[in-house]
Order: structure tokens, then sequence, then C-alpha cells
């Protein structure tokens, strides 16, 4: 029997490591014959912490949500061949709850992230690793390389969605005694995580991908620039940097061939503008990471002024499975236009919140309602987030809409890197706007004005209307403004940062009009539009709101209906959320 | 290896090589948990690396620090999902607990330093901090103070 358990980052805070030791615990001294293993993330984060057992006739089952006191129950059910199966979440051969979420994802990036041992080579070696290496480097030439992947039809999974093959093309004609590759791992989207599932569950397809690439364009030397805020990727990653390097695979004279690569990890110091690839390369070069204007492109001129051939993680995954099943093969999911799969980080109001992947151009209604299994709580769907801070809020009606880079960019949003925000009527759309408006004023470089003062402008706006204070000509000033740091910035985090402001005054203009002139949130939100008051017909007086108050403002005693000073009240909402009688409203 | 020893073998890793600044205040900062300027002075002198280039550089990246910091750190995590998941109340009550002001970071004592953080990649988990390296989820205003407590 094989026992793995996901010790990936959101695992291990859902109590992943204890569930290990409790595990390790049951087996010590025990006569059974039961490997345990550890693997990485699965997807299914809103199941977490979860185990999977294989019983010696090869049945599996996943377990989820479990406890460490449940451990040992379900382990000895599973060795009489009598398995528990109120835990299971997910078995090819048992009914589970599960079973078809994974089931209607088709999974080519993610292939191997919870089922391997991501610290271990020998594991990825064993599920066909560094095969296709092995194929290019020994049996192919670049140009060769190169067209398989243009005919595959990969774009950039980074958000911009340019023709993978193209950008290596141009990167292996211009000549150079030097030329270098690097891997965009900073992702720096709040709400994104597909990189660190990649790199902490497989980062050895990621490192292939970069090896493939380096024969191809004709480099020598690698970096990936990794998010410090990942500590357990960067982890995996130096292991399996390490690893390959001791097997030969990284190094001089690869696989007894003529080629030669080494690789780096640059671990980001905190800087969102360094997704963008010449802030990036400049943040490589140890410098303030701020963009350059292109041409030339990094593919003529990266870093240190060497042909450079930038993509991001996801993208590399892709490689090694393009070459080994051919780029017709690959082209057989997705659309002609856009072949292939799409890792999205599902989060939000969704019930099944993690980490998915599905064929380009499933629409946004099957990846919420089915992968996602619909809405997390009893609310209605009202929008999707898609790309982030430089994305934007899709609305219900546009819920048909195909997952691929120009369908949803007709929606005003972006198919970014693959977050993916579900919201309902609870969100406040504004407050989105300026939740996302704030991250990136923040993290604007400061180079073009239009980008560093425009959106402060534009924040000061957003306050004041979330505040009760606005003006309804301040819509036409934030649409004037917004396109006045799309036409003048240089790089994507200027050009795109006005997207959600856009996005919502288009398909939320009446939520606008309600904080504008009716000085009312309709989400319940915004917290100085709201005013919380006791119900006198549904209190009972039980006192707990009283006791919740972190400002003493709520009067009254035992089975008295209790009264809110409006003047003491902080608007903090404990008294809402603590009273059992719905007796506090929010106004 | 004291203070001294440990940034003169920093130096020593780094001196002369391409594209190190970075690297070498990260490292320079594992020292002291913070960019001190007297040390900043120092490896100016003795890598030839202009004093403006590292400051130019550790004022530009939200990693880099020049002000002690506590012994525990608390990333309270601002990404989208633990923002509508109510993450602004979770730092409210952290603020509370630790009685700290909204223009200091550090509690007095030296045993915490709070901040935001944009995003921890534990969206199913929202809203979610780290302590040092520990990911904490399903946060509550209530829990917060629990699960503080729980550090020396």
């Amino acid at each position: 029997m094989e026992i793995k358990v996901g010790l990936a980052s959101c695992g291990l805070a859902a109590g992943a490591g204890e569930i290990y030791k409790a595990i390790e615990n049951y087996l010590a001294g025990k006569e059974i014959d039961v490997t345990l293993k550890k693997t990485a993330c699965i997807g299914m984060c809103f199941a977490e912490p979860i185990f999977e057992i294989t019983t010696d006739d090869g049945k599996s089952i996943t377990y989820g949500r479990v406890t460490a006191e449940e451990v040992g129950s379900i382990i000895e059910s599973c060795l009489k061949k009598e398995p528990l199966l109120e835990k299971a979440i997910l078995s090819p051969d048992f009914e589970c709850p599960e079973n078809e979420n994974l089931g209607s994802q088709t999974r080519i990036v993610l292939r191997n992230a919870g089922h391997i041992d991501p610290e271990s080579i020998d594991e990825y070696l064993a599920n066909d690793g560094y095969k296709a290496l092995e194929k290019v480097i020994k049996t192919m030439k670049q140009e060769e390389v190169i067209k398989v992947i243009k005919d595959s039809g990969l774009r950039g999974r980074g958000g911009a969605g340019f023709s993978t093959g193209l950008k290596w093309q141009f990167a292996y004609q211009n000549e150079s005694d030097k030329k270098y590759v690097i891997c965009n791992a900073d992702e720096g989207d709040p709400g994104a995580f597909m990189d660190k599932g990649i790199l902490e569950g497989d980062p050895h397809s990621v490192i292939e991908g970069m090896l493939i690439c380096a024969f191809a364009i004709g480099a020598d030397e690698g970096y990936v620039y990794c998010r410090a805020e990942y500590p357990l990727a960067v982890r995996h990653l130096k292991k399996a940097i390490a690893d390959a390097e001791e097997r030969g695979i990284i190094g001089e004279n690869i696989m007894g061939t003529d080629f030669n690569f080494s690789l780096h990890i640059k671990e980001g110091a905190g800087a969102f503008v360094c997704g963008e690839e010449t802030a990036l390369i400049g943040s490589i070069e140890g410098k303030r990471g701020m963009p350059n204007l292109r041409p030339p492109f990094p593919a003529k001129s990266g870093l240190w002024g060497k042909p450079t051939n930038n993509n991001n993680v996801e993208t590399y995954a892709n490689i090694a499975w393009i070459i080994l099943n051919g780029a017709e093969e690959y082209r057989k999911f997705g659309l002609e236009t856009c072949p292939g799969t799409k890792a999205f980080a599902l989060a939000g109001k969704i019930r099944n919140s993690g980490l998915i992947e599905v064929p380009m151009g499933t629409t946004l209604r099957n990846v919420i309602y089915g992968v996602g299994g619909g809405m997390k709580f009893d609310k209605p769907f009202k929008a999707v987030q898609l790309g982030g801070p430089s994305g934007g809020c899709i609305p219900e009606h546009l819920i048909d809409t195909p997952v691929e880079y120009e369908s949803i960019l007709k929606t005003g949003a972006i198919m970014g890197s693959g977050g993916m925000v579900v919201m309902d009527t609870d969100t406040c759309m504004i407050d989105i706007a300026r939740f996302f408006l704030n991250f990136t004023q923040n993290e604007s470089c400061g180079k073009c004005t239009f980008c560093r003062i425009g959106t402060k402008r534009m924040l000061e706006i957003l306050n004041r209307i979330t505040s009760g204070e606005g003006k309804m000509e301040d819509i036409d000033t934030l649409d004037k403004l917004a396109h006045q740091i799309i036409d003048t910035s240089l790089c994507g985090l200027g050009k795109s940062a006005p997207n959600p402001v856009l996005t919502t005054i288009k398909y939320f203009r009446e939520e606008y009009i309600a904080h504008i002139v009716e000085k009312r949130c309709p989400a319940g939100v915004c917290t100085a539009l709201l005013k919380y008051t006791i119900d006198a017909a549904k209190c009972i007086g039980c006192t707990v709101c009283a006791r919740k108050c972190p400002v003493d403002a709520i009067s009254g005693t035992v089975k008295q209906v209790h009264v809110i000073d409006q003047d003491k009240c902080i608007k903090c909402g404990a008294c809402y959320e603590a009273c059992r009688f719905d007796a506090v409203k929010k106004v | 290896m004291d203070k001294k020893e440990k940034i003169d073998a920093i130096i020593a890793k780094f001196k002369g090589k391409r594209g190190a600044t970075i690297p070498l205040l990260q490292e320079l900062q594992e020292v002291e948990g913070y960019l001190e300027r007297e040390t900043i002075s120092y490896v100016a002198a003795e890598t030839g690396i202009k004093i403006a280039d590292m400051y130019g550089v550790a004022t530009f990246y939200s990693m880099f620090r020049l002000k002690p910091q506590g012994r525990h750190i608390i990333k309270v995590c601002k990404g989208t999902a633990c923002h509508v998941s109510g993450a602004t109340a979770i730092f409210h009550a952290i603020q509370g607990h630790l009685d700290l002001t909204d223009v200091e970071d550090t509690t007095s004592d030296g045993k915490y330093t709070l901040m935001e953080v944009a995003c921890l990649g534990c969206c199913s988990l929202a809203p979610v901090m780290m302590i040092d390296e520990d990911t904490h989820g399903k946060l509550t205003p209530d829990s917060v103070g629990k699960i503080l407590d729980r550090y020396e």
C-alpha cells in the first residue's frame, strides 16, 4: 500500500503537516507494508488537508478534509479492503463527490502535480521526465524544435498570449556569442497561484522546458526569477536544479552531447512591475526594476544586452509534453486560434476553490459552475474577476464567454495569467475597483507621469465615492484619466491599471450612481455608507453583541432590547456576525 | 561568527560579481533583520557599489527594510480573495491585539512586525496570514489573537 500526503503550501496551512505526522505515528511499530510519500497540490485546495491511498490491488482513493484522529481508521479500512468512504473525495474505483471535478479537467501542465514527489527527480524521470530533452538534443535540429512549438500554436501563458514559437525564433535568429533563457516566476497578481502550484508540484517540468528552449535558441545560461513570497517553491526549485546537475541534466555536455546549460535562481525582492520583462531583466542585473522602451525587444537585446528569451512558468511547463506528443496532438485541445489548455486559480466565493486546468475555449460558466461547483454561499453570482489588477470584472450576462485571449479582451478584462476570483452580491464593485487601483498605485514604479500621478488621482476619486462624497462628474473624470493613463504609459502595468475601473463603470454603472446619488452601498461593504441597527422585534437581549463590540457602543441588559450608539460605532460588523437571531441589521 | 565576520563573508561572496546588488542586500538583511546605515556605507566602501545605487534598490523593493523589525514578522495577505473575505477586519484585529496604531508597524517590545503582502497564493484558505514561515488560513477577527499568543 502507498500513501501520498499533499504537502504544498495550502495543504500545510490547512494542517497537512500534522496529518503526515499522524500517519507516521500510526505506521510506527506496525508490521504493515506501507510506503509513505510526499506530494504537492492536486489542486483541490478547498478540501485540504488531502491524502491518497493506493492499495496493492491498484485501487486508489483520495481523502479530503481529514483530521489527525481519523487517519488510523481510514488506513485500517483500506487494509481490510473495505474502505471508509465518508471522507473520500476522489477515486477512479468508487463513487466519490469530486470525481466529476477532476474528470472535467484536461491536465497537461498539471500532469504530475499532486501525483509525484516534487523533490524526487527519480519520480519525474519515471513519468517520462527529461525524455523530451533527450529527444531534442540527440535527434533534432534547433529549427525543428522551433517549428514544433510554432506548429503547436502555444501562446505565452503569462497573459499577453504572444506565439511562443515565434518568440523563440526571434531569439534564435539574433546571432550572438551569448544568449540567455529566463523563466518569469514572479507571479504577482493577487488571487493567482498557478505558477506556485506548478513550481511546488512539478519543478522539473519547468526546468525541462527551459532546457529545450535554451537548446532551440542557442543559449547556455538561464535564470528563474521567482517571487520570494513563495519559499516552498524556491526550495523545491533549488533541490530540482541541484538534482538535475548531479545527474548531468544541467551542466556541461548534457547527456553526452555538446549542449551546455547552467541555471540560477534569482529571488525577487517584492515589486509587481518586475513581472514586465524589461523590468525583470533590470532586476536580474541588480537594478531598480523599471521597464524600458521596446524595441529593442529582449530577443535582440535582453539580459546584459544579449539576446534573451523570457517565458512564464506555465508556458515552459507545456513544452516537454508538446515535444513528446507532437504539435498535432496538442492542437486537439482548445481552439484553432488558441490551442491547448490553461491553468486557472479559482478563488473567492466559489465552492471548489483551487488550481484547475481546462481546454482553451471552455466557457466561464463551465469553469465556475462545472469544475468550480458553483457558488460557495447561497448568495447569487455577481461577477468574475479575471487578470488581477490588469484585468476586469465580467458580469453575469457575459458568463458564456469562452476563456481565450481575444474573447476575454472583448469584455474589457484580460486573460491574464489565470487568476479567477468569483464574487457574489456581497461584493461591492466600487470597492473592488478601488482595491485593485490601490494595488497598482502602490506598485507603479513612477517612471511614467500618468501612471504615477493619474492612478493616484483616480484612487482619490474612488475613495471619495466609497465614503459618500462622490459627484456625478467623477465618473467622467475617471473615464478620462483612465484613457490618458492607457495612452501614455510605457509598460503593461500602466496600460492596464485602469481596467478594473473601466469594466466596473461599464457593467456596474448603477452601483456607482447608488454610491454617488443615493449615498448607499448596495452590497453593504463601504463602511462610511453603512449603519448597523438592532431590530427591536427580533432582539431577545442575549447580550452577545454587546460583549463582542470592541468599542462598547452597544447598551442594554439581559433580556432587554439592545441599542447601538451610532456615534461610538466603528462599523466593524462584529455584532452583525455575532447575532444568532438575525436582529442586527445592516442598512 | 560575529556580525562583522558575517558581513565580510557576504561581501567576499558577491564582490566583483555583476548583478549582485539585490542578492547582496538580501543576505545582508538576514544578518540584522534590516539594512543598517553603517552596514551600507561599509559595504559600499568594500565593494565599490555606490551608496546611492544600494539605497536606490533598497527603497524600490518592498522586502528591504531600513528600520529594525520584530522577532516575528506577520504578513497579512491583501490578495483579492482575502480582500473579499474580510482581510481588512483581520488586519484591524491584529492591530488591536498588538496595540499598534496606523503609523506603527513594530510592537514596542520588538516582538512583532506587522505588514501587508500582495498575495500569498493560499486563496482557498482566505483570509490568510503568514507568521515567519508558517501560513495560517481561514482566519476570523476572533481567532488571530489566539494564534499570535502561540509565538514566544
